[in-house]
């Protein structure tokens, strides 16, 4: 029982300090609530300002911040240091990657099967497609984040790009969906690149804020570029997916009608199901492919460190615009996914929320892991309709989810990095020595 | 510029703002030769360094290294990454860069960046899994491989780089730099932090890369037993200007260079030396 000594020493724990840190967080709440809840105002009756004062909810607020940080500095000290080692002992350490070496395949297959065993439950099938989606998105967005460590906000920029273009080239043109979905990969990839040129100099926050400005970017221009887009209208009845130029309805050449079988609208969500989960896989695997190749390397160099790529002579330029690309690329392909299942689409799906929700599944799913940014998706798509019966506090539950999360993992779900060559034997590292980029 | 001269720096000059840190300084490295930069600290050897290397543009003068067929490259015209890519030049850091979370072969292979490149065809023939892809990345382990064992690190090849000791990263950094296949090497520091065995080991590895694979050495330190023992040439370098040149043996009987480290004036130097000898 040595740690007690430690820590008291440290702290420097006793009446005194306790109580000027509860004082000092009843100071600050004071101060918060003394505008926020003391004083409520409100538009009378003829337009004019009336107040009225709510001193005692202030009052027991702060009372209760007083006693809530004496409880938390008691709890901290009973508790002792929180360290990472404490926290997950090594043996469940050792047992999850155990379990993650079987997680994946078992995964996979339970995908495979959803629709057969959830044929009835329409419900489930839409949120499966809408988690996979989510899934390929947060695998695109890894690309850049995850491996090549630029931290991009604006990654919904690119999900807009591939849906608009889709949508767009479907509309007016007419053209089938396997024609557009490698034009609008292409499309935002070329998107990537244009975003790419100007903020190659920049890192870390300054690159985060000018991505997080291209995407409202190009929200803004879908808004306000009604002859194209058609505005805050959106665009409506985009075409639905053939089954490679069969269609899938109960008409007479319906794909239905040619092999013999009774229609059902399932057919279709079954169809979009599948089509989903092989682009995701499709994501996964040139993502998996590309970690091995030169070029994959060059970009967790990057992530590690800069100066060290440009002394062995790699063009830091190219690297960071390929992976821009690759990402943007993936984000266009589920975006005309996105277009083509919901059949009309406009600027409010593409909101920064949307990229905040999928830079939130890589960095909870543990940069650069695959398998994570899968489970992460999962858990935060998923979780967020599991807890749908709790209404308003679902945020509440969900957010204390993430903070409890980070405590547990700092580096996500799963942290370590797979080498992508060896001579003996690929050893997992250790999250602590594998760095996040800066930009 | 001779033919045996791989590397010539011509009244080279670096200002920072008002800052001098090098200047009007000339030197020049022969070709299969260890050349060595030293001086006391803060005389501009990593900054001469950078300039070599394109981490900085020079603010004046020429640097021009010339490759064994006789083409000659003016270095001061380069991006920093084009000088490793085009000009063959290699560098170490003084604060050791490795990629901490990959492993050593990774980091060797990712020094093989350019040529595997190729290979792969940009790319597409590696994603497709062409054999021509195939046997290259095979080759380049088979090098990686190679300088794995010359640094003694073979058998921690598939450990991450960060978890490696000092002494093994920095032999671990230059068996990168080698891996980029250079004609030029530049090593800042190769020595610091080593205790008197690593020294020893790490000079017997940069003389058998210049022995054995001719490459040129240009190297800083500040370890006068690696430098005295090794080098064929040094240059010395104190507030921004050389003030001495020449083997082992004529730059340590100078009395200029005794006084710069010994922070005193020449002719206290030399009476030192003279009532000491």
């Amino acid at each position: 029982m040595k740690t007690p000594s430690i820590n008291t020493a440290k702290t420097a724990s006793g009446i005194p300090a306790l109580l000027k840190t509860a004082c000092v967080n009843a100071l600050i709440a004071l101060v918060l609530f003394s505008l926020m809840v003391g004083v409520r105002t409100e538009a009378g009756s003829d337009g004019q300002l009336t107040y009225w004062t709510r001193f005692g909810d202030v009052a027991s607020l702060v009372a209760a911040v007083f006693g809530g940080s004496i409880v938390l500095e008691l709890l901290k000290q009973w508790i002792g240091p929180t360290g990472a080692e404490k926290l997950v002992p090594p043996a469940v350490q050792s047992g999850m990657s155990f379990l993650g070496r079987y997680l994946a395949p078992a995964l996979l297959i339970f995908t495979l099967l959803v629709p057969v065993i959830f044929y009835d439950q329409r419900y489930i099938l839409d949120l499966a497609i809408l988690v996979l989606t989510y899934v390929m998105l947060g695998w695109g967005l890894n690309v850049v984040v995850g491996l090549a460590g630029l931290l991009d906000l604006g990654y919904v920029a690119f999900y807009a790009v591939g849906a608009y273009s889709y949508a767009l080239l479907a509309t007016n043109f007419g053209w089938s969906f396997w024609i557009c979905l490698p034009l609008a990969g292409v499309l935002a990839a070329f998107w990537g690149v244009l975003l790419g040129f100007p903020v190659l100099r920049l890192r870390g926050d300054y690159l985060a804020i000018v991505t997080l400005a291209f995407g409202e970017i190009i929200r803004l221009v879908i808004i306000n570029w009604q002859d194209l887009t058609g505005g805050p209208n959106g665009v409506s009845s985009i075409p639905r997916p053939s089954f490679f130029g069969i269609p899938l309805d109960n008409s007479d050449n319906g794909l239905a009608a040619r092999l013999g079988i009774e229609y059902s609208p399932t057919h279709r969500i079954v169809f979009l199901f599948y089509l989903i989960l092989a682009l995701a896989l499709l994501t996964n695997w040139v993502t998996i492919r590309l970690r091995r190749l030169p070029i994959g390397r060059a970009w967790e160099a990057l992530r590690e460190d800069e100066v060290a790529c440009r002394a062995l002579g790699i063009n830091t330029t190219t690297t960071k615009l390929t992976a821009f690309a690759t990402g943007a690329m993936f984000g266009g392909f589920a975006g005309a996914f996105f277009a083509t299942r919901q059949g009309f689409i406009s600027p409010e799906s593409f909101t920064f929320q949307e990229s905040a929700l999928v830079l939130a599944i890589v960095v909870l799913g543990g940069m650069g892991s695959q398998l994570g940014v899968a489970l992460s998706a999962l858990a935060m798509i998923g979780g967020f309709e599991l807890f749908r019966s709790l209404e308003s506090y679902r945020m509440l539950v969900f957010g204390m989810a993430m903070v409890l999360i980070m405590i547990w993992r700092p580096r996500g779900l799963i942290g370590h990095r797979a080498p992508t060559v060896y001579l003996t034997k690929a050893h997992a590292i250790s999250s602590d020595l594998v760095k996040e980029g800066h930009g | 510029m001779s033919r045996d001269q791989i590397l010539e720096v011509d009244r080279l000059t670096m200002r920072f703002g008002g800052i001098v840190a090098v200047q009007d300084l000339s030197f020049a490295a022969e070709r299969n030769k260890i050349t060595a930069l030293i001086g006391p600290n803060g005389a501009g050897k990593t900054t001469v360094f950078n300039c070599i290397t394109g981490f900085y543009k020079p603010s004046g003068g020429a640097i021009r290294l010339s490759h064994d067929d006789g083409k000659v490259i003016a270095l001061e015209r380069l991006n920093d990454f084009r000088i490793a890519k085009q000009a063959k030049v290699a560098r170490t850091f003084q604060n050791i860069r490795l990629f901490p979370g990959m492993t050593a072969l990774e980091n060797l292979m990712v020094a093989q960046h350019n040529a595997l490149m190729r290979a792969s065809g940009f790319t597409l023939l590696g994603l497709i899994g062409a054999p021509v892809y195939r046997g290259a990345e095979k080759r380049a382990i088979d090098l990686a491989t190679d300088w794995l064992k010359r640094v003694n690190l073979l058998d921690r090849a598939d450990d991450a780089a960060g978890n490696f000791a000092y002494g093994d990263q920095r032999r671990l950094e230059i068996a990168r730099a080698m891996c980029t296949e250079p004609a030029l090497l530049c090593l800042d520091e190769p020595a610091a932090g080593l205790n008197a065995r690593e020294s020893a080991a790490l000079s017997e590895l940069l003389l058998s890369i210049r022995n054995e694979l001719g490459t040129s050495i240009l190297l800083i330190e500040h370890d006068m037993s690696v430098v005295m023992e090794i080098s064929d040439h040094i240059v010395v370098m104190d507030h921004g200007v050389k003030i001495s040149e020449g083997s082992p043996r004529e730059v340590r009987d100078d009395p200029k260079v005794i006084a710069a480290y010994l922070g005193t004036d020449e002719e206290e130097a030399v009476a030192v030396m003279e009532s000491g000898s």
